[in-house]
């Protein structure tokens, strides 16, 4: 579960992470009340309003703002607020924006330079252990500076029964260039980072960029935070910062009703059993010339009433001109799934416009042909897998 | 021959009494698997489906000899599952809860990495032995005794892969599907060595996913092996986007590294028959294997 940037840095502050101080506003007023209240805490005089959604290079896209004074600070929230804010990170349309955070200035000029660094926490699959990846190039596209210098980015892997130790934290701060106070400021970033992670039980932590200030203080400037949606159930009070505006309202109403549903740019739906089947398939209907429209996982117990949610998940979609379902029965028997969807299908009535081929495979696969072939219905069945393929190539071509 | 389990392995339910642990556990029973008891703590001195309930895994072990076991427990008591079997010295445990938090699996990989065990799973459907036992959430009836490996991120793509292999007039030794989360404990490079080591074993299937390095690794381990059995791949996820979750939480595209066909070109390379369609690999597994 993704978290918007004020979101995180909540999580990282509640655990002692240094953080750029921030208020979330809904409107210009909000905006200039924020600004002024940050003022009185802070001493900011400048203020930085960005746009909160969950896509990364909003400064690319103009969501990410500096305001001199309160004037400015209302006229840049104004603009930023319910614009549509296109990132390389989202779709042509962009996102929505409803709030800003309104955050304190923190490149102040004083004593020394401020750095910017890059740090992130992440599970390394091969070792099945946590680690910390960090950059002495901050404030940039992470992916260029792993492509052009490599070797300026640093792993740490963390041994989950010790957790992080001091010398773990020092070699970072080192190997970032510190010294002095901005160097014991660093250490303690970075262990109460990790502490931070593991205790929200999140699966992803970027920080770009880390920013040692003028003044030699190490803190958050942003913050990307996901957490493990398993973990959920133990984490209630992250499980309530979910923003449902933030993600397809498809894919929202289909976990409503158990379904594992991904929203894609094509014109055949499909609704599968299993995740690595339903990938497949999906896989099967471009190489029969199609473009899928969706991954729909129904799971292991794919009864009438499921193929029914399913088939109204599908088709609220307006570019879905066919549907392959591909079921393979195992503990779920195939008759049973056919007689779901010839169910389904005379419930929807006139809902159902486009073409179904129905493939089922598995226990009594040949039973449930039938049961398809003399339902009277506009449904084509296959038994194997090159069939379904084959007859999305007719139903496509007509 | 076969691998991980056969008809002598001695086999309890962790999550025995459970709705999910009682249905697959009638199936297995009644595919011939050798069920020895189950473990359900609290209800230990009980009988369930003809066998033995106990409150600990030691107990299992002292007093029916248990070896393997299947756990389906609950995701937020599964983890603890895990090492309890592990600890009291089961050799082989296989877990199909889906959903265990990350966190907890971090902690398993380096719990059981000091122990004397192999993890098949978690978010699986098991292991299958065709004729001798099904230790899993499988169909049975689809997979039937013969000399073709599988090792399977996926559930019922290892199905539809064992169908097809059966319909061309083959059958399987050992089937195995090692989940599809970011920790597991059996990669597919340890699925597939254990599958090229056994002498009963003539082809080995190797299904993948997005997302990860297994197959890459277990590719370029085959490679190195200098074995002459055909293994022939396939990777799951040509047409997803990068970023998005594909229903498994490890079916996920990072980098470039691990799109389905950078996988496919890297198996390739290290001299695996991959078909492009899942349509085509049963035909695939006919034609290497002469």
């Amino acid at each position: 579960m993704n978290l918007h940037e004020y979101q995180g840095k909540e999580i990282l502050a509640s655990f002692g992470v240094r953080i750029q101080r921030g208020i979330v506003a809904h409107n210009a007023k909000e905006a200039v009340d924020a600004a002024k209240q940050l003022t009185a805490e802070t001493g900011t005089g400048w203020h930085v309003i960005k746009a909160q959604v969950h896509a990364g290079g909003r400064g690319k896209g103009g969501g990410v703002k500096l305001a001199k004074n309160l004037k400015e600070v209302e006229e840049i929230s104004n603009q930023i607020i319910g614009m549509n804010l296109v990132t390389p990170q989202t779709s042509a349309e962009g996102k929505k924006v409803h709030q800003v955070l309104i955050a304190e200035d923190v490149y102040y000029p004083g004593d020394s330079e401020t750095n910017e660094f890059y740090m992130s926490v992440l599970l390394n699959r091969a070792t099945g252990k946590n680690m910390i990846m960090y950059s002495t190039e901050g404030g940039m596209d992470i992916e260029e500076v792993a492509e052009n210098t490599p070797h300026l980015i640093f792993t740490e892997e963390i041994d989950p029964a010790t957790g992080l130790l001091g010398f773990q934290a020092r070699k970072i701060a080192f190997n970032l260039g510190l010294s002095g106070t901005a160097f014991k400021e660093m250490t303690k970033f970075v262990a109460a980072l990790y502490k931070a992670y593991v205790e929200s039980d999140s699966n992803m932590f970027e920080i770009n960029p880390v920013l040692k200030t003028s003044d030699d203080l190490i803190m958050a400037v942003d913050a990307k935070v996901s957490i493990d949606d398993n973990a959920l159930y133990r984490r209630k009070q992250y499980a309530e910062m979910r923003d449902l505006r933030e993600e397809n309202s498809i894919e929202v109403e289909a976990r409503e009703v158990g379904l594992n549903y991904v929203d894609l740019d094509g014109n055949v739906g499909c609704m599968v059993n299993g995740a690595g089947l339903a990938m497949a398939t999906m896989d099967l209907i471009k190489m029969a010339g199609g473009e899928p429209a969706n991954f729909l996982d129904v799971g292991g117990t794919a009864d009438a009433k499921r193929v029914e949610e399913a088939f109204r998940i599908i088709l609220k979609d307006p570019n879905v001109k066919a549907i392959l379902i591909n079921i393979f029965g195992g503990i779920v028997r195939c008759d049973r799934v056919a007689q779901g969807v010839v169910d389904a299908y005379k419930n929807m009535g006139d809902a159902m416009k486009v073409p179904i081929i129905v493939r089922l495979q598995g226990t009594n696969a040949e039973l449930a042909k039938e049961i398809i072939d003399n339902s009277g219905l506009a449904v084509h069945s296959a038994v194997q897998f090159q069939e379904a393929a084959d007859k999305v190539k007719e139903v496509l071509a007509e | 021959m076969s691998v991980l389990v056969n008809k002598d392995s001695k086999i309890i339910v962790q999550g025995f009494t459970g709705s999910e642990g009682t249905f697959h556990a009638e199936q297995m029973i009644e595919y011939g698997t050798n069920i020895v008891g189950g473990v359900t703590p609290g209800k230990g001195g009980q009988e369930h489906l003809g066998k033995p309930v106990f409150n600990t895994v030691t107990e299992a072990v002292e007093k029916v000899g248990a070896d393997t076991s299947i756990i389906f427990v609950p995701p937020a008591f599964a983890a603890d599952a895990i090492m309890e079997a592990a600890e009291a010295g089961i050799k082989v445990i296989i877990t199909i809860t889906e959903g265990i938090p990350v966190a907890d699996m971090v902690k398993v990989a380096n719990y059981i990495d000091k122990r004397d065990c192999r993890l098949i799973g978690p978010n699986c459907p098991g292991v299958i032995t065709p004729g001798e036992a099904k230790v899993g959430i499988m169909p049975g009836f689809v997979f039937k005794e013969g000399n073709v490996g599988i090792v399977s991120k996926s559930g019922t793509l290892t199905y539809e892969a064992a169908d097809q292999v059966v319909r061309q007039g083959l059958g399987i030794t050992t089937a195995i599907g090692i989940g599809g989360d970011p920790i597991i404990g059996t990669t597919t490079k340890e699925a597939v060595e254990l599958l090229i080591n056994d002498p009963d074993t003539e082809c080995v299937v190797m299904i993948g996913e997005i997302g990860g390095q297994l197959e890459a690794d277990a590719a370029q381990w085959y490679k190195a092996s200098g074995s002459k059995k055909p293994v022939v791949g396939f990777i799951a996820g040509e047409t997803a986007p990068a970023g998005r979750t594909m229903g498994h939480a490890g079916a996920i595209v990072g980098g470039s590294d691990d799109t389905a066909q950078a996988k496919k070109r890297i198996m390739r390379e290290c001299g695996i028959h991959v078909v492009d369609s899942p349509a085509e690999i049963g035909m695939k597994v006919k034609e290497v294997m002469g």
